[in-house]
């Protein structure tokens, strides 16, 4: 039975992949917007852009991730596509799973694309082990967070209003363009519930030239994070078809 | 095939299906008659894995559908009432999609969407997006679709709604030689000329109850009627009502 789930998990992110991120819309929102918000922040307080890449490569990872993860789920349990899939021999969580991978994917092709031009570009020297201990979690983490609140809400347009939310509140308060060490004490706290808040962590430490073991503590509380995501998402979409 | 004994369905305090008890015979076209809100959607439901039932046990080729359904799943097709395929992949792309979701061997994946196409005269329009296809052309890719890895059982809800005379007929047709073929066919229509034309039985369903199971012929015979709708009317004590439409009019 594992079989028959890898290999739905597998073939529906392929088929999500073709069918909704290799789309304008999926593109620009996951590549340009965040290169346009670090340049607009950039240009407000120019300095060393190099500080800029752990968030820029952050803000790609989110956005990426999130771009059509947030509405396909409901998309497709409106057109009636979602329970399509559920006759085939595969389960509902590998049915999730696949949706999840498939942000994954587009997740890491864009973020790929930007961490090597910025690494070209600015000469950057980072340790490839620790960035990938950061990058694959999130992407993780963010793809099911899409699910998660995808399946909270009945409506496509709803989906991206409620994602909307966590996406800007971590902009701000997860360290992608201001320190967390800098932000009021009470914000600070709140800062730690967010998940971006450990990937810029963990990315920054990536990009610093000393080892540092913090950023497995980074990966770890990633790896809870999608945990925390994933399975009441699980829940959720076990719900709608009850 | 497939054998169910005191099937029982609640949403919230609704009996959607009330004790519902009967066997499918390899080979056969079973067909559930009943009004629209007679359980028929929820009895297929339940039948194949989405919905749980409240009370009462399923069994397909002696596997308990609510602890084996994803290995009965290998050996069933569903057709449901919309045709929900992928509109932004092709005809094609489409049955490939869903060869690989069954596990069909890539080296037998597109043959067997190619064969299909061809039975359902769609090879011509292969590579045409799902969405510019007619809603008769639709339904048949949906039909073909069920077919991918050669189910033992069928099952399809409402097959000819919103479908022309000849789609209809054909899609008849289609049935008919599925059943040549040895596939056991699970249907459900409110169209009582077609159930009389396909199926070898059928179970008359009203508010979530069966009333009756038999061939269509005896129906007719038990009921003295000549036509199974007739057969139906009385059945289902729908026939007064019917009656005290035609007088007021």
């Amino acid at each position: 039975m594992w079989r028959d789930n890898l290999r739905g998990i597998f073939y529906i992110a392929l088929k999500d992949i073709k069918t909704y991120y290799f789309k304008p819309p999926a593109i620009s929102w996951g590549i340009v917007f965040p290169i346009t918000w670090i340049l607009a922040f950039y240009l407000r307080n120019p300095g060393d852009f190099k500080e800029l890449v752990p968030g820029l490569i952050a803000m790609t990872i989110l956005f990426s991730t999130t771009a059509a993860e947030a509405v396909v789920l409901n998309f497709e349990l409106r057109l009636g596509t979602l329970e399509r899939l559920l006759l085939a021999p595969i389960s509902i969580d590998a049915v999730l799973l696949g949706k999840v991978l498939g942000g994954v994917i587009f997740g890491f092709l864009m973020t790929i694309t930007i961490t090597i031009f910025s690494v070209l570009i600015l000469g950057l020297h980072p340790n490839l082990f620790y960035l990938s201990l950061i990058i694959f979690p999130s992407l993780f983490v963010f793809s099911s967070l899409g699910a998660f609140l995808c399946m909270m809400v009945k409506e496509v347009f709803e989906a991206q209003t409620l994602l909307n939310l966590p996406r800007f509140l971590m902009i701000f308060l997860s360290g992608v363009v201001y320190p967390v060490s800098k932000l009021p004490v009470v914000l600070q706290y709140f800062s730690y519930v967010l998940p971006l808040t450990y990937t810029v962590d963990g990315l920054k430490r990536a990009f610093s030239t000393s080892l540092n073991k913090m950023v497995l503590l980074d990966s770890l509380i990633l790896i809870i994070f999608f945990i925390l995501f994933i399975l009441p998402a699980t829940k959720l979409l076990y719900k709608k078809f009850e | 095939m497939i054998q169910v004994s005191g099937l029982t369905k609640f949403y919230n305090e609704i009996l959607a299906v009330d004790h519902i008890s009967f066997e499918v015979n390899k080979g056969e076209v079973f067909g559930f008659l009943g009004p629209n809100g007679a359980g028929k959607t929820t009895n297929i439901r339940i039948l194949t894995g989405f919905s749980k039932p409240t009370e009462g046990k399923i069994f397909m080729f002696g596997l308990d559908v609510e602890t084996q359904i994803v290995q009965i799943k290998k050996h069933i097709g569903v057709v449901p009432e919309i045709s929900n395929l992928y509109d932004e992949l092709s005809a094609m792309d489409n049955l490939i999609f869903m060869g690989q979701l069954y596990g069909i061997p890539r080296s037998e994946r597109k043959k067997r969407a190619e064969e299909l196409l061809k039975t359902f005269k769609l090879y011509e329009r292969k590579n045409s997006l799902f969405r510019t296809f007619s809603r008769g052309m639709k339904r048949a890719l949906t039909i073909a679709a069920a077919l991918i890895h050669n189910p033992e059982i069928l099952f399809l809800d409402e097959p000819t709604v919103g479908l022309d005379v000849v789609a209809a007929r054909s899609l008849r047709n289609l049935i008919s030689n599925l059943r040549q073929q040895g596939v056991t066919i699970f249907l459900t229509t409110h169209y009582l000329e077609e159930a009389d034309l396909l199926c070898d039985r059928v179970a008359v369903l009203v508010k979530g109850k069966i009333l009756t199971i038999d061939t269509p012929l005896n129906l007719k015979a038990k009921t003295d009627k000549k036509s199974l709708e007739e057969a139906f009317m009385k059945i289902t004590g729908l026939e007064p009502e019917i009656l005290a439409i035609e007088k007021g009019k």
